[in-house]
């Protein structure tokens, strides 16, 4: 395996919008919402960033394609601009593009921008959308909540769990996430809940019912990254460097080969073994300190404790009841409400995700602020459904860690 | 010489109950009170003419049949495409190959036994085999006397040289323009003249003719017929008709009215599936059929009816069978009311025609891929082989899924999607041999679905472009219980 990354870059400075149902905004708006904060927490001036991507996934309902659209909203200086799309995990994929510029030596300081406005489609849910000619042909009438409800199914039957003790588990999972997100200004969701609520809200797609899914949310987060050198030089403490950063896509076994059985994410597996390694982590329920997680569903979460090597195989129920990753457990999950109640503007999450990461690492995070300082701080953004998903793991730390 | 050499039958899991009909039209429509008894087979939202017609012909061949077969007719009134051959869409998904002759046969109630009789001289010139398939789904308004006796249904029927299970010994017909009802160009429903008239000038001085010229070309004697069919929703028409040639009482079928009701052009031979599941050699069958005239046809059961493997049949179909009370999901579905469908419904469908011919075998056939370097099947098939110890490149050759048993791995009831019928279930279905699939359930019931229970594929609609008028088809996943006779 190649040498990685890890400590090669460092974030210069983030951004974030305030998520939510922004009625009265563009994307452009929500844009330049997060790339003032982030460009004021950098300290630099716009001319200085070299590169920059711009991640959205669902482009059609707003900016429409190309990296014209970054370019034109901040004015940047006809700097190269690439947009980037893979499916939820668009954040990630904007942030490997500028952390790989940047570990090149090709820039000295990128951006990278995602944002969605998906709040312009006349109903809730994600936008109806076309999946490709063939894919439409084929594909089952399905929606997102549908095609990740299917964990709970093959996994209760894996595990012999039962149908309510599976859905007490992804209740707490979401009160969870409520508590969380009541301590977070910018968060979509910031009303706590109670199990009983989960467990009578409607049903969305079997077992998944309303509060078992995240919102739908318009915003945008951004990143403004350089190297450790350049961070010093410009007199930064504190800084947050990136330990780890790993992708892995599905090749159809998933969907076509009868050795998955629907349980788990086999591309987070490979991703997260990968990312360990690259940032040195031996024993990560040890040594990770926060976790971010693509929690679309409350059911993802659940399952993904344990593609992420935290949980053991079958054991994430039992972790998630006892607390394990509440806020004042042992590896808190989703300290800022996570997808559920910080929102889910699908360009945006991966960023937002590094955003929490890095103002925990620096203390910043406010009413939220974790006591016991982080250590390793990881996120984990997926994108597309469980038989046929990216998954992006990144690690990052404060530099020396 | 030509005969039937195999029969297969479909109805649609859904019987509405008739009550239903009533309790929501009498109001407007009195005479309708007396006909709320029984049930009738409608259609689920993905099922037509064609789908019905595939799913006879199923019933009727085994696999290892298919590549032998010679043509393939399809008769109905009501099939998906005016211009677009039916019977040759029949004929992919049930992967038959090309070197066919096809055929689509409409217009007429006839058009069934007439048909039929086509058929017969084609196999007989030594055609066949030839697989005769016909269905009908009826549509009709709301409140009309048709939605009570009307139903959907298919037959299909193997037709080859030699005496088979049963020989047609001879037929007979006639043209008659009387139109006691008919459908003009365009129109959905069907225009109905008086039933006295049609019942004392058409029936009852049209048929009795050609039955007895046919009992004579054949030298069989009214007393000798063991089964009669004729479709009528006109009560006691046949069992006349039946005296009147001297038929015994016994001979006459039941026409399955309260069963399933009539469907259509189909449902002579609906009758004589039906007939044939209960027929014992030596039995002469005559099948009758009104319609701008009349087709009459015998048909003598022979000893090979005894070795034919078992099968669902009209039977067997009618009972794997669901109660449905709500009119208001049958009106739906059939376009009678215009209803809030959801702005997830605006989504266009085009189908790229070019896409579709090019992925025929795929889409229409369930053709998979199997390797021929590590034995993998999966669908679709593509040309690096999915296998991650294999990885073969070109290696694939043709795999058919749409027989193969499968079992679900994970599944949900999805209430968010757009459906006719909500909630949307669908998972992933697993195949015996391996090879899987994220498949669109149908004909499920809430709460019965979990993972691991058995399924079979059929051939249903996906979804209506309705700014185009294109029907797409695919295959679904559907409880395997009480859905195949072995």
């Amino acid at each position: 395996m190649a040498k990685g990354i890890r400590d090669k870059v460092a974030i210069l400075g983030m951004g974030c919008s305030k998520f939510g149902e922004r009625w009265d905004c563009e994307a452009e708006d929500l844009m330049v919402e997060a790339f003032e904060e982030g460009l004021a927490d950098a300290g630099v001036d716009k001319n200085q960033i070299n590169a920059a991507w711009l991640s959205t996934a669902i482009e059609d309902v707003h900016v429409g394609k190309s990296g014209v659209p970054l370019a034109v909203a901040l004015r940047l200086p006809y700097i190269p601009v690439t947009r980037v799309e893979n499916y939820c995990a668009s954040g990630s994929e904007a942030f490997r593009g500028a952390v790989y510029a940047v570990a090149s030596g090709a820039a000295d300081i990128a951006l990278a921008l995602g944002v969605e406005k998906l709040k312009d489609t006349g109903y809730g849910g994600l936008p109806q959308r076309g999946r490709g000619v063939l894919n439409s042909m084929v594909n089952a009438n399905g929606s997102a909540p549908g095609n990740f409800a299917q964990l709970a199914a093959a996994y209760r039957a894996k595990h012999g769990v039962s149908r309510e003790d599976m859905k007490r588990a992804m209740a707490h999972i979401s009160v969870k996430s409520h508590d969380n997100g009541s301590r977070n200004p910018k968060a979509h969701l910031q009303s706590k809940i109670t199990e009983e609520q989960v467990l009578n809200a409607p049903m969305v797609a079997e077992p998944l019912g309303l509060f078992d899914c995240c919102g739908v949310s318009d915003g945008a987060a951004c990143a403004i990254v350089t190297t450790p050198e350049i961070a010093k030089s410009m007199g930064k403490k504190n800084i947050v460097t990136v330990k780890a950063l790993q992708l892995s896509v599905s090749n159809g076994i998933e969907a076509q080969h009868n050795s998955w059985d629907g349980s788990y994410f086999m591309t987070a597996r490979v991703a997260a073994k990968r990312a360990y390694e690259e940032a040195g982590i031996k024993n990560p329920r040890e040594q990770i300190s926060l976790m971010e997680v693509h929690d679309c569903f409350s059911v993802t979460e659940l399952v993904t404790m344990e593609d992420l090597y935290i949980s053991p195989e079958g054991g994430a129920i039992k972790d998630v009841l006892d607390g394990f990753y509440d806020h004042d457990g042992k590896l808190p999950c989703q300290i800022d409400g996570g997808l559920k109640c910080f929102g889910h503007p699908i360009g945006s999450s991966g960023l937002r995700m590094l955003y929490e990461m890095y103002l925990q690492m620096q203390g910043r995070a406010g009413a939220r602020q974790r006591k016991e300082q982080p250590v390793f701080g990881m996120t984990h953004n997926l994108g597309g459904a469980p038989n046929m998903n990216v998954c992006s793991v990144a690690i990052v730390g404060l530099e020396g860690a | 010489m030509v005969g039937i050499v195999a029969y297969g039958g479909y109805v649609p899991r859904l019987r509405l109950a008739r009550k239903a009909i009533v309790e929501a039209n009498a109001w407007s429509n009195a005479a309708l009170k007396g006909g709320g008894k029984d049930e009738r087979a409608i259609c689920n939202w993905d099922e037509d003419a064609l789908t019905m017609a595939v799913e006879a012909a199923r019933d009727c061949l085994q696999p290892a049949e298919r590549g032998q077969l010679k043509a393939v007719y399809l008769a109905s009134t009501t099939l998906p495409f005016q211009d677009r051959l039916n019977s040759g869409v029949a004929a992919e998904a049930l992967n038959l190959g090309d070197n066919l002759e096809t055929l689509d046969i409409t217009s007429s109630q006839r058009a069934g036994t007439s048909g039929l009789i086509a058929a017969a001289r084609t196999a007989a010139a030594g055609g066949g085999p030839l697989l005769f398939l016909t269905a009908e789904k009826r549509r009709t308004r709301a409140a009309s006397p048709q939605e009570l006796s009307y139903g959907d249904g298919g037959a299909a029927l193997l037709l080859d040289k030699g005496p088979g299970i049963a020989e047609l010994v001879a037929h007979e017909s006639k043209a008659v323009d009387f139109v006691d009802h008919y459908r003009g160009d365009g129109r959905p429903y069907d225009y109905t003249w008086e039933e006295r008239w049609i019942r004392d000038e058409g029936y009852n001085k049209i048929v009795p003719p050609v039955v007895k010229a046919l009992l004579d070309k054949a030298k069989v004697k009214g007393a000798d017929v063991t089964h009669f069919i004729l479709p009528c929703t006109i009560a006691r028409v046949a069992a006349g008709i039946a005296k009147k040639l001297g038929m015994p009482d016994s001979a006459v079928r039941d026409n399955l009215a309260s069963a399933m009701g009539e469907a259509g052009t189909a449902h002579p031979l609906v009758m004589l599936v039906h007939t044939l599941q209960d027929a014992k050699p030596g039995d002469k069958i005559v099948v009758a059929s009104f319609g701008q005239g009349c087709d009459a046809l015998l048909f003598e059961v022979k000893p090979e009816i005894a070795k034919l493997a078992p099968r669902l049949g009209i039977k067997g179909f009618l009972a794997r069978r669901k109660p449905e009370t709500n009119y208001n999901k049958f009106i739906a579905w059939n376009q009678v009311v215009d209803q809030e469908k959801g702005m997830r419904a605006e989504l266009d469908k085009q189908t790229a025609l070019t896409t579709l011919y090019r992925k025929s075998g795929m889409l229409t056939g369930l053709l998979g891929g199997k390797c021929t370097k590590c034995g993998t099947l999966q669908y679709p098939k593509s040309k690096i082989c999915v296998n991650p110890n294999c990885n073969a490149m070109h290696s694939q050759e043709d795999q058919p899924f749409a027989d193969m048993p499968a079992r679900i791995l994970s599944y949900t009831a999805d209430l968010l999607t757009y459906s006719p019928d909500p909630p949307q279930h669908y998972g992933m279905v697993q195949f015996e041999d391996g090879g899987r699939l994220m498949a669109d359930f149908t004909d499920v019931d809430v709460g019965k679905v979990d993972a691991g229970m058995p399924m079979r594929m059929v051939f249903r609609v996906k979804e209506y472009d309705p700014a185009r008028g294109f029907t797409k088809y695919f295959w679904k996943a559907t409880p395997a219980a009480g859905a195949s006779a072995g």
